[in-house]
């Protein structure tokens, strides 16, 4: 019975982010997306925060590591994309100050260029793929000897490795590969994805379409591996490390398998920021980014997918424009409001985030997720025998 | 079925068991006995393979598995129920069961049926978190967690502590039911009285060595352990 009730609301939550991506299509080929550039500026940026920030709850929400490196592995993520992807013609003028790239090869270009169906969207998904394995397998390097650590003692060796990352992606010796410290640009970003007519104006818009679809489906695979028996074993973890050692949950092999997932999918993010961001520079990826995410995850409440979702979107939405107003002048009445000028708005951003903290302790979700919410009777109530699957 | 032959092990840098060598039968219910720092948790540690013994063989059914790591003794039939019960607060009674499986990936409906039988309160609070129930349920819930993994040996880590007496004695009729249908059990206990009317086999250990051996009966008329444990 119960396994008929999950496939239910699988098949619900299918129609659901199905019904949220035709939106997204609607929104962007009814309004005119110059008029409203903060709001799809913020559904992008969202878009890409979501993503990043249900990777970083399933590390420190669901298997209790707490971990700061979210950042650096967005860097990684980023940094491959670029890489990968900006067309050999190009790379000429990025590249300038050190005489070209030392990669002679662009994924687009491979299948056919950027500028064709195939090219473009091959070339961008194996990007975004080898972005994630990137920053996986570096994941995976670290985590051998730093995953050994126990909570405060990680996060301050995985704050580390974000910095280190920072300064070795600007070194400049590494210049034919990274840029140095300047900017990589001109690869495909989202608005690539916008369709064109033959003289080159854009007739079917889908670059917010492209954001929210790649964030969605990385979280589906998230929200897959939490509710496996992976997943239990996580949950198994974060909740008593000796007796899941003791049920016979390698905790070794657990911790390094939420580890790297959590960075893959963190270095998809940074490789979606980047298309969102049109470029990619190491000095954009602080450890205040990292500040940012965790706080997105405590909003919505450490150990909700849902929660972590919804608090990027309000918390990118926030920041990035319902507060605007703050920062210009503003005549009431004849009378100068008080107070209004550049950087207001994020005084009173850290304050509301301050009242978000002291009284809604669990976050908005808590450790509930969507669904729970128009549950009648949450979980309490006793069942009848025979529900339970095996 | 388990053989323990003169295991030694260290644990915070002193040697907390000294060389013990001791049996557990088959179908029976063995118990070790003695006071705290005897080294009773540490000897049911080192068989789960939780900390490494420093020498000594420990075989099970004539198989080495000494130096295996805790999930592969899991999978071969060994389980421990942890001191101070360890649930998983947050997570549901059903889920905390489903987790003492985590190793096995056949169907598990007729194993959680089975606990549900043994335990009718657990199916009572199925969706309940675990933190929420009594100190007595969490009881019921490590031990019905442990048998999930279907063992041929149970160990349990002072299932009595901080329990009520009457809770105690429900918990040590479950031990006796659970034996009685074919899994065997390792004990250790401070509660030295229940322990000793409910085994088999008996160990008095003291300060890492095993002092005395005999049957249940036989050590609850022993005069020295009379005066040292029932007192």
């Amino acid at each position: 019975m119960l396994q008929q009730k999950s496939k239910k609301g699988a098949f619900l939550a299918l129609v659901c982010v199905a019904a949220l991506l035709a939106l997204v299509v609607a929104l962007e080929n009814t309004l005119d997306p110059t008029k409203n550039i903060l709001l799809f500026t913020s559904l992008k940026k969202g878009a890409v925060y979501a993503l990043v920030a249900v990777s970083m709850n399933l590390l420190n929400g669901f298997t209790g590591l707490f971990s700061l490196g979210q950042a650096g592995f967005m860097l990684l993520g980023a940094y491959t994309y670029a890489i990968l992807t900006i067309p050999v013609e190009s790379r000429e003028s990025v590249y300038y100050l050190y005489g070209g790239s030392a990669v002679k090869f662009s994924l687009p270009d491979l299948f056919g260029g950027a500028d064709t169906v195939p090219g473009l969207v091959l070339g961008v998904l194996i990007a975004l793929i080898l972005a994630g394995c990137v920053a996986a397998a570096v994941a995976w390097l670290i985590g051998l000897p730093v995953l050994r650590l126990k909570s405060d003692y990680l996060a301050i060796a995985t704050l580390g490795f974000g910095e280190i990352i920072r300064a070795i992606f600007q070194w400049d010796k590494l210049g034919p590969v990274t840029n140095g410290a300047n900017a990589l640009k001109n690869f495909p970003t989202f608005s690539s994805f916008n369709i064109t007519n033959a003289d080159g104006q854009v007739v079917f818009r889908l670059s917010t379409f492209v954001a929210f679809l790649i964030a969605a489906v990385c979280i589906a695979l998230i929200v897959l591996l939490i509710n496996s028996s992976y997943g239990r074993a996580f949950k198994a973890i974060r909740e008593d490390e000796i007796a899941a050692e003791a049920m016979g949950v390698n905790l070794a092999k657990h911790k390094r398998l939420a580890f790297c997932v959590s960075s893959f999918f963190a270095g998809v993010g940074g490789g979606m920021f980047a298309m969102f961001a049109n470029q990619a520079q190491a000095k954009t990826f602080t450890t205040a980014m990292t500040y940012e995410i965790l706080l997105i995850v405590v909003i919505g409440g450490i150990g909700s997918v849902s929660g972590s979702a919804i608090a990027a979107f309000l918390y990118v939405a926030a920041s990035e424009w319902w507060l605007r107003f703050l920062d210009a002048e503003m005549w009431v009445f004849g009378i100068k409001v008080p107070f209004l000028r550049t950087g207001f708005r994020m005084v009173v951003f850290s304050i509301i985030i301050m009242i978000v903290v002291l009284f809604f302790r669990q976050g908005l979700m808590g450790s509930r997720e969507l669904p729970d919410l128009f549950r009648r009777r949450p979980r309490k109530s006793p069942r009848k025998a025979g529900e339970h699957n095996g | 079925m388990l053989k323990i032959d003169d295991l030694r092990v260290n644990y915070g840098g002193i040697e907390a068991v000294k060389g013990i060598t001791f049996e557990v039968p088959e179908r029976e219910i063995v118990t070790l006995i003695g006071a705290n720092g005897a080294g009773k948790s540490t000897t049911l540690r080192a068989i789960a393979g939780l900390v490494k013994p420093a020498s000594g063989r420990i075989h099970l059914q004539a198989e080495d598995i000494t130096s295996l790591s805790p999930d592969r003794i899991v999978s071969k039939g060994i389980t421990l129920v942890p001191e101070g019960r360890h649930v998983f607060p947050d997570l549901t009674v059903l889920e905390n069961l489903k987790i003492g499986a985590y190793l096995r990936t056949d169907s598990l409906e007729d194993d959680i049926r089975w606990v549900y039988d043994l335990f009718p309160r657990l199916k009572e609070r199925s969706w309940q978190a675990a933190g929420t129930l009594s100190g007595g349920e969490q009881q019921m819930l490590a031990v019905g967690r442990a048998l999930m993994s279907r063992p041929k040996l149970m160990m349990m880590d002072e299932p009595s502590l901080g329990l009520a007496p009457l809770v105690v004695k429900g918990i040590f009729d479950i031990i006796k039911e659970i034996n009685r249908q074919g899994v065997t059990i390792l004990l250790i206990e401070q509660n030295a009285n229940m322990a000793l009317h409910t085994a088999d086999t008996a160990y008095v250990l003291e300060t890492g060595r095993l002092t005395m051996r005999g049957t249940g009966r036989e050590l609850l008329s022993d005069e020295a352990v009379k005066k040292a444990y029932l007192g």
